[in-house]
């Protein structure tokens, strides 16, 4: 093979090369093709691979490199794109058998930028039906496996994303957090991700679960990795009239800064809210959090308690919100335009009941029933505007705390990796796992999720560092910091091994 | 039906396209008339992963509307989804405005048989229309996707109109001030004015409505006078006997002058509505406030008073004038080069509009016989230099060959001739011709004037100046 060995190469070293002439993307791009072709049939990481479309993509950076132009800031980085990003003349499906066959005439705004700043889209990949999952389990595809055991959840929704960077089947991935869908998985497969500020990354393109909850970001292997494809995808765009338009923050330099001497978080208050640390979380996580904090005060932090006394109502006003977002946006497939459309419908009614029924898998149904029964004539006050009002405490909560504190840090999860079908039953306990990411879904507040250790029996755990709106460089200048501390991000998955397990019992 | 037994309460929603550019959410044209599905674009199709964008000129030409009928601008708003399944909504809801309408209040003004007659507005918004489903034969349907997205003011308006004739005259008054606006076309029958009607009857002297129905489908101002004429006695019929009038949904049907159920209450909706959540709250800022107010013309209530009282016209004639802009227009315009107001009304009223099968074309701008031609012409007659029965006929010559008054008249050698001299001659002529007739003239017959009046015109080839020839004749014969 004349492939170079791309396994746990990071997003910068891969950039740097191609920019220097040291790499050609083409190889680059072949290395990573060659590893989905031989492991992703046991990891089940990619809905659809465009190896064509990379192949082309790759050859067009190393040819504007040789013609002396800028190849872009992202050259010849191979990425994965989440199903749920739209992409023209690509199958798009959202992982749900009601967009089977849907391709778009456009093209999102995020991927839209990665491939102009050089990144090359090896395809699509895996996730929870419409992002609706914390396991992956809910993928009308099949679900994806945990690299680190394949017996084990990648988390989600975005649990391909997080297991194909963990895996180096791509060097970096496009995930979607409505309520920890990039930080559970980067947690639960060891790699990084970010939830930026809500409105840091345009929706534009990024099929809608909740629309106020929904916040498009970046997975990669290195903290500054998450942050080069941050500064690549963030931005104001007049196709969403909910993106910010304040200057991206340079998140790079913010994580040189966390690197840089013995002492890179001199001066920086660490808060530690009491609501995070509740019984229930998992020994071994606790104790793995708790040592990262005494790494993060090694580093110079000061760590202050904080409180978000509002924390309890969260799981309760999140999951009132986004069902029923998720019933609305969820509406417009009704197999008149896109995607599958029942067999020779007698009437409308009929049309709509069976196309709908047969398209949307268990999840989708279960929370578009229950929004719908939010946003029921006479009960909006009861339910919906009531989570509002909530909501709109949870964020004071932040404001108060980040009065104390530039960046809040707590677990990501509270439990490592579980097996599958082993929450499958109870889905009232898999929505109780999102505790702690779906407070900044509600605030809007950027959340960075990395890795802080493993168990005993090698799975690995997550930190998860929240800063203020548009507060990302606290995040990343802290989560470098513990970066260039610990060894947790060199540690690799094995390959799994050809002819693994390729069927999982749910 | 006793007619006087009760008394009509109707609620007008009149649904206003506006003419702005692009759609209200999105780029695609929101110009009527292409073929089907060309003007669409991935978000008013509601494609996955798409996002609606306000468009400003919705919001301005809503903001204007608002002032326009006095109402109080809301200058911070949100928007809401309105949930129903239908093939020609394509996100399964529309974008609509729910608790927080852009305008509320206010109310439209206009004249019914004479009398001022003010409705008052519950509210105006802003929101989405929805596209079209196409019914073909065999069971087969297409939908057509151009007017998804085309920007809609639905105007509100409280159950104060009394009579069928009245909601008429309402709309009319509605298209009028959208049209003054110029924010909507206001054709009806291409479906960029659409007016539902909410009818009910109560004992005449009782405090609470009756029981309402929703009458929908009415697509001329004929239709909303026929469709409620046609539902008040219906109700009348069943109050009469005693019976109860249902609530529900009706929708009419012109070409069989009925109205048919069409869904009940129990059938209703529920539209499940809450706050958009892909737009912010829409914000008009102080200065676009005071834009928008410096930027109303004058409105048609206002250019009714300024006819009947500056220019002196009949209360009839100002209506008819004020009723289209492009006739106001050409009026006030017509006025301006030199045309006094009321032969400037008389003649664009009897003569001009007369020519013209739609009097919006008067604005196109390349009329017969533009206003200051009409101003010229009068000109003519005002000074003598023609008189007023040529000036007919030069104006059919004018419409036809599109010439100018001035020039069909010299070019024709029409001009009155106004030489004592020669009409004398002519005048002594004609008396000596007819000797018998100016004796019984004499003897006291003076409407033989008319005969030597005549007989002189004829002489000239009628372009003596028929007073002078008068006041000839009448010293030649009585001296």
């Amino acid at each position: 093979m004349s492939h170079p060995d791309v396994r746990g190469l990071s997003i910068a070293a891969i950039a740097d090369g191609v920019r220097a002439g040291k790499l050609r993307a083409r190889d680059v791009t072949e290395a990573y093709l060659d590893r989905i072709g031989r492991l992703d049939r046991a990891l089940n990481c990619y809905v659809l691979v465009d190896a064509e479309g990379a192949r082309r993509r790759a050859d067009a950076v190393d040819a504007a490199r040789a013609a002396g132009r800028d190849p872009g800031a992202l050259a010849g980085v191979p990425i994965g794109i989440k199903d749920i990003f739209v992409t023209r003349g690509i199958e798009t499906t959202c992982a749900s058998k009601i967009l089977r066959g849907f391709i778009p005439p456009f093209e999102s705004t995020v991927t839209q930028r990665l491939a102009d700043a050089g990144a090359v889209s090896l395809g699509k990949i895996n996730m929870d039906e419409f992002a609706m999952g914390s396991s992956n389990e809910n993928s009308s595809r099949g679900p994806v496996r945990n690299p680190w055991s394949l017996a084990h959840v990648p988390g989600g929704s975005s649990g391909g994303s997080a297991a194909a960077v963990a895996a180096s089947l791509c060097a970096g991935a496009t995930g979607t957090d409505t309520g920890g869908s990039i930080r559970q998985p980067a947690s639960l497969c060891g790699v990084a991700g970010m939830k930026p500020t809500y409105g840091r990354v345009s929706r534009y393109g990024v099929i809608a679960f909740a629309s106020s909850l929904d916040h498009p970001g970046p997975f990669g292997r290195t903290i500054e990795d998450v942050a080069a494809l941050l500064e690549v995808m963030a931005g104001a765009d007049p196709l969403d009239a909910t993106s910010i338009p304040a200057p991206v923050g340079r998140y790079r330099d913010a994580c040189r800064a966390g690197q840089a001497g013995k002492e890179g978080l001199q001066g920086v208050r660490v808060g530690i809210p009491d609501e995070y640390f509740q019984p229930g979380m998992d020994a071994e996580v606790e104790a793995a959090v708790r040592a990262a904090l005494d790494e993060l005060a090694r580093a110079g932090a000061k760590v202050v308690p904080v409180s978000l006394p509002h924390t309890k109502y969260a799981i309760a006003t999140y999951y009132l919100i986004c069902t029923a977002e998720a019933s609305s946006n969820l509406a417009r497939y009704d197999g008149v335009r896109f995607g599958h459309r029942t067999k020779d419908p007698r009437t409308l009614e009929e049309l709509y009941a069976r196309t709908r029924g047969e398209g949307f898998g268990l999840e989708p149904k279960r929370r578009i029933m229950l929004g719908t029964y939010v946003l029921r004539a006479g009960y909006y006050e009861a339910y919906y505007g009531k989570a509002l009002r909530v909501r709109r405490k949870i964020a004071d909560d932040f404001t108060a705390a980040f009065t104390k504190c530039d960046a809040i840090v707590t677990p990501t999860s509270p439990i490592p990796a579980f097996r599958f079908g082993e929450r499958m039953g109870d889905p009232l306990q898999m929505y109780l796992a999102d505790v702690m990411t779906v407070a900044p879904n509600l605030a809007g507040v950027p959340a960075l999720a990395q890795g802080c250790g493993f168990t005993r029996s090698g799975l690995p755990i997550g930190l998860q560092i929240i800063g203020p709106p548009l507060g990302e460089e606290a995040c990343f200048r802290i989560g470098a910091a513990y970066e260039a501390r610990t060894e947790w991000h060199r540690r690799l998955p094995p390959d799994p091994a050809a002819g693994a397990a390729t069927e999982v019992a749910s | 039906m006793s007619a006087d037994k009760y008394e009509v309460v109707i609620g007008l929603e009149v649904h206003a396209q506006l003419s702005t550019q692009s759609k209200i959410f999105s780029w695609s044209s929101a110009a009527f008339g292409a073929d089907p599905n060309t003007h669409t674009d991935p978000v008013c199709l509601g494609l996955p992963g798409t996002l609606p964008v306000l468009n400003g000129a919705a919001v301005e030409s809503a903001v204007r509307l608002g002032l326009a009928a006095g109402c109080k601008i809301r200058q911070r708003c949100r928007f809401a989804r309105k949930h129903y399944f239908y093939p020609d909504l394509p996100k399964g809801f529309q974008i609509s405005q729910f608790d927080e309408p852009i305008c509320e209040g206010g109310a439209i003004t206009f004249r019914l048989h004479g009398e001022r007659r003010s409705i008052r507005l519950v509210r105006i918004h802003l929101e989405e229309d929805a596209g079209k489903n196409l019914h073909a034969a065999a069971g087969v349907s297409f939908v057509d996707y151009n007017r998804a997205g085309v920007p809609l003011c639905e105007i509100v308006s409280e159950p104060d109109i009394r009579s069928a004739e009245e909601a008429s005259e309402y709309v009319r008054a509605v298209r009028a001030l959208v049209r003054y606006l110029g924010i909507c076309d206001g054709n009806m029958e291409e479906g960029s004015l659409r007016c539902d009607a909410n009818v009910s009857l109560r004992l005449r002297g009782a405090a609470a409505y009756g029981t309402k129905t929703e009458l929908k489908n009415m697509n001329s101002f004929k239709n909303v006078r026929d469709a409620i004429e046609s539902e008040v006695k219906r109700q009348a019929v069943l109050l009469d006997r005693g019976e109860r009038v249902v609530q529900e949904t009706r929708l009419w049907d012109a070409a069989r002058g009925m109205s048919a159920a069409m869904r009940s209450k129990e059938q209703a909706h529920d539209y499940r509505y809450f706050p958009e959540p892909d737009l912010p709250p829409l914000v008009v800022s102080d200065v676009e406030l005071e834009k928008a107010r410096a930027s109303l013309p004058e409105l048609p209530e206002d250019r009714f008073e300024r006819y009947t009282t500056s220019s002196g016209l009949s209360p009839q004639d100002a209506g008819v004038l004020v009723a289209e802009k492009e006739v106001a227009a050409y009026f006030d315009a017509a006025v301006l080069a030199g045309a006094p107001p009321k032969r400037a009304a008389n003649w664009l009223i009897n003569e001009v509009l007369a020519r013209v099968d739609d009097p919006r074309k008067l604005g196109a701008g390349d009329t017969a016989v533009p206003p200051a031609a009409l101003a010229e012409l009068i000109g003519l007659i005002e000074s003598g230099k023609i008189s007023g029965k040529l000036g007919k006929d030069v104006f059919t010559r004018m419409w036809t060959e599109r010439r100018r008054a001035a020039e069909i008249v010299a070019a024709e050698g029409l001009a009155q001739v106004s030489d004592t001299g020669a009409i004398e001659e002519a005048c002594r002529k004609v008396v000596a011709a007819n000797p018998d007739e100016a004796a019984r003239f004499r003897a006291g017959s003076p409407k033989l004037i008319g005969f030597f009046v005549g007989a002189v015109m004829k002489e000239t080839g009628g372009k003596a100046n028929p007073k002078t020839v008068n006041e000839i004749l009448q010293r030649l014969l009585t001296s």
